[in-house]
């Protein structure tokens, strides 16, 4: 398959979440989407890096060439693991503060 | 180590003794630093003296002072026949000087009086600078350096407001004449890449000079002349720096500091005698100043003034000897000049001491018999700045007025004028002061006395010396061997040998000056008889007499024309331009500032959702910019 379609569908993600992000006030919601927008940045990576391996595959190197992306990934898996435990967190302890997960109504950094 | 250096290092240390010590040392002590270290250097000034008449010159070195790839300037001493005789009359009538400070300063506070012995040694050290300097800019650095202790002695009682403007106006016009000197000296550099006299005044460079270059530079020259040397049109400071005390008159603005400009055009006279169009200038200049002051002197009643107006007008003399080619003539002049017009100061000083600091000449009289001394020395200084045979003027004025005859009638004629001028005011400014009877307050003349010993001394010294002074140079028609002439034939031997001689035959120049010095007796006469009785009237001088009262009103036609149209200038450029303009650049960045921040504050809303979209925009445009417009 050619790497186009994998560059829209990761773009798609990535604006959905853009545009989820910058809409819903929900901080649970724009929790999601900024997951999202990460898994379209992982989804990109895998795509070049199986398009990089089979260039130099066909270029008669078909050692490991290619795989440091698919690795990536798996690191970014893990430390948005560990990055949505800490979110939740304050997002629970946000809740338990206010009542509520609306990002708006926490402006007072502001003052 | 050679000797050469301890002729200004002596003052020197006597400045900086007296300048840092100032508020430790007792009078006694501050008078015997100041004034023996002027002494030791006379002494040492001497020994060089003798060297140089053996025909030892120096060219003394103390290190390199500017190295540049293109040229290098020494800081170097040249001890000639010329320096070494300017270094006599510096240290000797400065010691003079100096002594007579001692008892006339004697009133002032103890660091007042440090002050000043410090200022005055300092003078020295710079005037010995300039001197002994063995090229231009060194002479350039004393120069300065004399200029700045006018100003400080000019205005040595600062409390007194008049006294500070005469001291800024001293400096002020000086340095429009040391301007001229500097360009002279660039002109110079850029031209030969040397400013050593030495170098300088070799057939070798000369040659390299075009006639532009050299009327340019002695042009220029000649301007820093008429700053430090009060010519036309630079000549107002010095009747109004008789602000300061009298000593410092006699010192700086009568038998020094002001004879630089002479000293400065004899050292190049070669120079000036290849540009004659300059040579021109200069004898005009002079013969004009000598005229013009001397008119103002008629009708000046302050006795400073008079003699300040005395001093312009013979430097004027002086100049024109540099004009006419009488290097030595002028010269002599300038020696035998420190000695009677320091003489006539001194004298003044002692008048003015005596009655309690009244300069007005219009309440003296009759002091002939109160101060014996001060009145017989002042009458030998009269005679001598009249020319009256045998005293020094005599000798030295014929000696110019005959090379102006040699060179032109009309000068010689206009020349013959002034000297009649000058004997007629001096003897007005005489027989006011000494002669008739007395016109002050009882008070004064319960006070009147005779000056104390150190400085009468100096009176007696110096009236000596303008009684012989000028038997150094008797020319040959009296049957002298113009000793000093031959001396300092080697200084001007170049430019003899271009001048083309004039040749008057003896009877010519004897009934000349004997002529002449009849006429100068019937002038003395009449203004003795005229001012012998003089009665104070409150009558003001009308039309002439009032114009020269006025000074030609020089001082407000300078006010008029240059004063108030500087500062209305500055004026407008305070009121206006740095108002509007500068300041309008000043604040009109701050408000663009502070506009900026109020207006991008609010941005800045604690919406995090506002900062999101406008991180996303922001990062689209980057986007956009990087693939659509910076693709290439």
């Amino acid at each position: 398959m050619p790497i186009n379609y994998y560059i829209f569908v990761a773009i798609a993600l990535f604006c959905i979440g853009v545009i989820g992000v910058l809409t819903r006030r929900n901080a649970i919601i724009i929790f999601m989407c900024i997951e999202l927008m990460l898994n379209a940045v992982n989804l990109l990576l895998i795509a070049f890096s199986k398009m990089h391996h089979q260039l130099a595959a066909a270029n008669g190197d078909a050692g490991v060439a290619g795989i440091e992306g698919q690795l990536f990934v798996f690191f970014i898996m893990v430390v948005a693991a560990a990055e949505v435990s800490v979110g939740l967190a304050i997002i629970v302890m946000m809740f338990r503060n206010v009542h509520s997960v609306d990002v708006n109504f926490l402006n007072r950094l502001k003052h | 180590m050679n000797i050469v250096y301890l002729v200004p290092l002596f003052p020197l240390i006597g400045f900086l003794l007296n300048g840092l010590l100032r508020n430790h040392l007792s009078k006694s002590a501050v008078g015997i630093i100041g004034s023996g270290s002027v002494l030791a250097s006379f002494i040492v000034s001497l020994m060089l003296f003798f060297d140089v008449k053996s025909g030892n010159n120096t060219v003394a070195t103390l290190f390199n002072f500017i190295n540049t790839k293109q040229f290098s300037i020494p800081f170097s001493f040249q001890i000639d026949q010329l320096s070494s005789l300017f270094l006599l009359v510096i240290t000797g009538v400065g010691f003079l000087i100096h002594l007579y400070s001692t008892a006339y300063m004697k009133e002032e506070p103890n660091e007042h009086f440090a002050r000043y012995f410090a200022y005055l040694n300092l003078f020295v050290f710079s005037m010995l600078l300039l001197v002994m300097g063995g090229n231009f800019v060194i002479m350039f650095i004393g120069w300065e350096g004399v200029g700045l202790c006018s100003y400080l002695l000019i205005g040595f009682w600062f409390k007194n407001t008049a006294y500070n403007n005469a001291a800024k106006k001293a400096f002020i016009m000086n340095r429009i004449g040391d301007l001229g000197f500097l360009l002279a000296v660039f002109w110079l550099l850029a031209k030969l890449g040397t400013v050593t006299y030495g170098e300088v005044f070799t057939q070798k460079s000369l040659d390299l000079l075009s006639a532009t270059d050299i009327t340019g530079i002695t042009l220029l020259l000649f301007v820093g002349a008429t700053g430090k040397s009060a010519q036309i049109p630079l000549y107002t400071w010095l009747p109004d720096a008789m602000a300061g005390p009298t000593p410092v008159s006699a010192l700086i603005h009568a038998a020094t500091m002001v004879t630089a400009g002479i000293y400065m055009i004899a050292r190049s006279n070669i120079l000036y005698t290849m540009a004659p169009l300059t040579q021109c200038v200069v004898a005009v200049i002079g013969l004009a100043t000598a005229i013009f002051a001397a008119t103002i002197a008629f009708k000046q009643n302050d006795i400073k003034k008079v003699l300040a107006y005395s001093t312009v007008s013979q430097l004027g003399y002086m100049f024109l000897g540099l004009g006419v080619g009488a290097y030595t003539g002028a010269v002599f002049h300038v020696i035998t000049h420190a000695f009677f017009k320091a003489l006539l100061f001194l004298g003044a000083g002692s008048v003015i001491h005596a009655m309690h600091h009244e300069q007005d000449m219009r309440n003296y009289g009759g002091l002939k018999k109160y101060m014996p001394i001060t009145h017989i020395t002042f009458l030998i200084g009269c005679l001598a700045i009249a020319g009256i045979y045998p005293f020094s003027g005599f000798f030295s004025k014929d000696e110019i007025l005959t090379a102006a005859f040699a060179q032109n009638k009309v000068l010689y004629i206009f020349g013959v004028i002034g000297a009649l001028m000058t004997a007629f005011y001096m003897f007005r400014l005489y027989a006011m002061t000494f002669q008739g009877k007395f016109r002050g307050t009882h008070e004064q003349e319960h006070h009147l006395h005779e000056s104390p010993s150190a400085m009468t001394i100096p009176l007696i010294v110096l009236g000596i010396l303008a009684l012989i002074g000028g038997f150094m140079n008797v020319p040959e028609v009296l049957g002298g061997s113009t000793r000093l002439a031959n001396f300092l034939q080697p200084i001007f031997a170049a430019s003899i040998e271009k001048q083309s001689a004039h040749h008057i035959d003896h009877s010519t120049e004897l009934m000349m000056m004997f002529g002449v010095m009849a006429v100068i007796i019937v002038v003395i006469l009449l203004a003795w008889m005229k001012y012998a009785k003089y009665q104070k009237t409150d009558e003001e001088p009308r039309g002439l007499g009032k114009v020269l009262a006025n000074k030609w009103y020089v001082d407000e036609l300078y006010d008029a024309i240059i004063v108030k149209p500087l500062i209305a200038f500055s004026k407008f450029l305070g009121n206006v331009f740095d108002k509007y303009v500068v300041d309008g650049i000043v604040n009109g960045v701050g408000r663009l500032v502070q506009y900026g921040g109020r207006q991008l504050r609010l941005i800045q809303s604690g919406q995090v959702g506002g900062y999101i979209l406008l991180m996303v925009l922001s990062m689209l445009v980057y986007f956009a910019v990087q693939m659509f417009i910076l693709k290439k």
